[in-house]
């Protein structure tokens, strides 16, 4: 059992999968066939160095992968210092947060950096509040402002989005975002949801699976560089058994949805675990449930998730044995 | 969802007015949105919502400021007993009073000790930069805070001890607002009423319009109804001036409450069946059919089958 496969959170619980206002409490473990996940808000594993780096690179190319309106400043700063304060929590022997008046001492050891910044100051930080946070943690961030009966995502840092935009949906409201996902409206799933987190109290957190499929270990599918990864959706269709279950992943985000505590907004963490199918069926249950899943999925579903043209490949070669 | 704090300093800050400062010694306190509240558990059952007045940003104490209401159910007067190194437990803050982070400018009115919240929204809208300005009318010689937001505020503080003037004052600020700018009004009903039916009249859309009860609205008895319980097949009686809430309890149904006020939605019971007359802040339009909040709300129909 490899280390990834063992923090993976495998996000079925049956052999059929719909959608739900599938929230649960944070910080709860869930054991799983392979090990467990869960236990923290924010997740330090082995791909830390190499997948900020890779943000990194992706910001270098599309700075426009940040975005903050205006009146989100309050809420960068809440985000800064709770999830810095999380992880120096999480990792005392390797990250501190240290106040001294308005003058603040970030140190990582795992990045080899120490940063020193004054609240409230953009300026004072590289990227600012938000640019910041993402070059500390592997998750994604989004941030929602709450105001006349709607949440609006106002601010965000999204390298690593699945096929979506950040820099098309910045200034939307929920509701608009998730527009396009088919079933979610008709069954209400979207309108509860967004009244869920409405209703989050200072410092509530909870959290949720999602899904989809990739091809190769590829974390940043935005919209934006679609043509880069697009084209290999339709090209894997016809990969023999073995390419398929070498480069064909699951895709799991584990979103963490957090009530920040002064600015009042919903933080959106995403953050996204790659697991190939041939990694998969090495914990046979998972083999198994996968590829029940994805040879049950409804049409129009595996059609947004754009699975249409693997998902029976990928299906019977997980049923296969 | 509690926490247990300990009275660092207990200060009388305006005559019948006294500031409680409540510290954790065991940890830190978490952080909240200006116009938060506590629920503070004042012995014998009774639980009050206390505006904090903090700009809420990594606090080092929750700080509230209680009025003395002599002829009161004895919240105010428990609080007002307490000393220096006595226990209370509080729930965590919650926000339904917050500032609206678009807002071009920020009208803040505050009636006595309505104060309170605004105290939290002045700080906060200081420390981002906010424009703001307050209206705070209050009888002679009982204004808490004034001094403090004196030398927050400079001329953005206007106060009145008269009605007459507070009147042409509430006008004047109404009018001159810049659009975009959003109103905040804590206060007694009749200066929240006032202040809501002339803004209507400035036309200032209700969108912009946001207030905080600190004394829940005094509601009516209200008619006699049955509930009727689903699952365990029960009818329980609810007497006119009975809440729905303290009937259950008194049949011995267990169902969790928080503020009692229609606000924090803890009380939240399905409907099967009949007509709730809803008196809460918490649903939203197309939940009042299938809910009701007992503690506040009612039953137009003479009986309402719930899913308990």
């Amino acid at each position: 059992m490899t280390r990834r496969l063992a923090r993976f959170p495998f996000p079925f619980r049956a052999d059929t999968y719909r959608y739900s206002t599938n929230v649960e409490p944070a910080r709860v473990p869930v054991e799983t066939e392979a090990g467990s996940w869960g236990t923290g808000i924010l997740d330090v594993d082995d791909e830390y160095g190499p997948e900020l780096a890779e943000r990194a690179a992706v910001l270098d190319r599309d700075p426009a992968r940040l975005q903050v309106l205006s009146h989100m400043r309050p809420a960068c700063w809440d985000a800064l210092h709770t999830v810095l304060g999380e992880l120096a929590a999480q990792h005392p022997d390797r990250m501190s947060l240290e106040r001294t008046g308005p003058d603040l001492v970030w140190r990582n050891a795992l990045l080899g950096i120490e940063q020193r910044f004054t609240d409230g100051d953009d300026a004072s930080l590289p990227g600012g509040p938000l640019g910041f946070l993402g070059s500390q943690v592997q998750d994604d961030i989004v941030l929602l402002d709450q105001r006349e009966g709607s949440l609006w995502a106002d601010a965000g840092i999204v390298t690593f989005a699945a096929d979506w935009s950040m820099r098309f949906d910045v200034g939307m409201r929920f509701l608009e975002v998730h527009g396009p996902v088919p079933r979610v409206h008709e069954e209400g799933i979207i309108s509860r949801a967004e009244r869920f987190l409405m209703r989050l109290q200072p410092g509530q957190e909870y959290r949720r699976t999602n899904w989809t499929m990739s091809v190769d270990r590829r974390l940043d599918q935005s919209t934006e560089i679609y043509p880069e990864w697009g084209p290999d959706r339709r090209a894997i269709a016809d990969a023999d058994g073995d390419e398929l279950a070498r480069r064909l992943h699951l895709r799991v985000e584990v979103q963490h949805l957090v009530r920040l505590g002064h600015s009042g907004a919903v933080m959106f963490l995403i953050r996204t675990y790659l697991a190939s199918l041939a990694e998969l069926a090495t914990v046979p249950a998972w083999r198994e449930r996968f590829g029940r899943v994805l040879a049950e999925l409804p049409e129009d579903m595996a059609d947004y998730k754009g699975l249409d043209r693997f998902r029976g490949a990928a299906a019977r070669w997980l049923l296969a044995n | 969802m509690t926490l247990d704090l300990v009275v660092g300093k207990t200060e009388e800050i305006a005559p019948g007015i006294r500031e409680l400062t409540l510290v954790r010694p065991d940890g830190r306190l978490p952080p909240y949105p200006a116009g938060a509240h506590v629920v503070v558990e004042c012995g014998h059952g009774r639980r009050n919502a206390y505006s904090l007045t903090g700009c809420g940003v990594e606090p080092d104490a929750y700080r509230i400021a209680v009025l003395h209401i002599p002829d009161g159910d004895g919240g105010s007067a428990y609080v007002h007993g307490l000393r220096v190194g006595d226990r209370v437990r509080v729930s965590r803050p919650r926000s339904a009073f917050p500032p609206v982070a678009t807002a071009r400018r920020h009208l803040l009115v505050a009636g006595g000790i309505g104060i309170t919240p605004m105290l939290a929204h002045v700080r906060a809208a200081l420390r981002w930069d906010r424009p703001v300005e307050l209206l705070y009318v209050h009888r002679p010689g009982v204004a808490p805070y004034a001094e403090e937001l004196a030398g927050l505020l400079g001329d953005r503080l206007v106060e009145s001890t008269d009605p007459d003037e507070f009147g042409r004052l509430l006008q004047a600020a109404l009018r001159e607002q810049p659009i975009g700018t959003h109103l905040y009004v804590c206060g007694p009903g009749p200066l929240m009423d006032r202040v809501l039916t002339d803004a209507a009249a400035a036309g200032w859309p209700p969108e912009r319009l946001h207030l905080e009860r600190f004394v829940p609205a005094a509601l009516d008895p209200g008619r006699e109804f049955v509930a009727r319980l689903a699952r365990s097949d029960r009818d329980v009686h609810v007497p006119s001036g009975t809440s729905l809430l303290d009937a259950l309890h008194a049949a011995g149904v267990a169902v969790p409450s928080m503020c009692r006020q229609g606000v924090c939605g803890e009380c939240r019971v399905p409907v099967l069946a009949g007509r709730p007359l809803h008196r809460d802040e918490f649903l939203a339009a197309d939940e009042r059919s299938d809910a009701v909040m007992c503690c506040v709300s009612r039953s137009e129909t003479d009986a309402l089958e719930i899913d308990l």
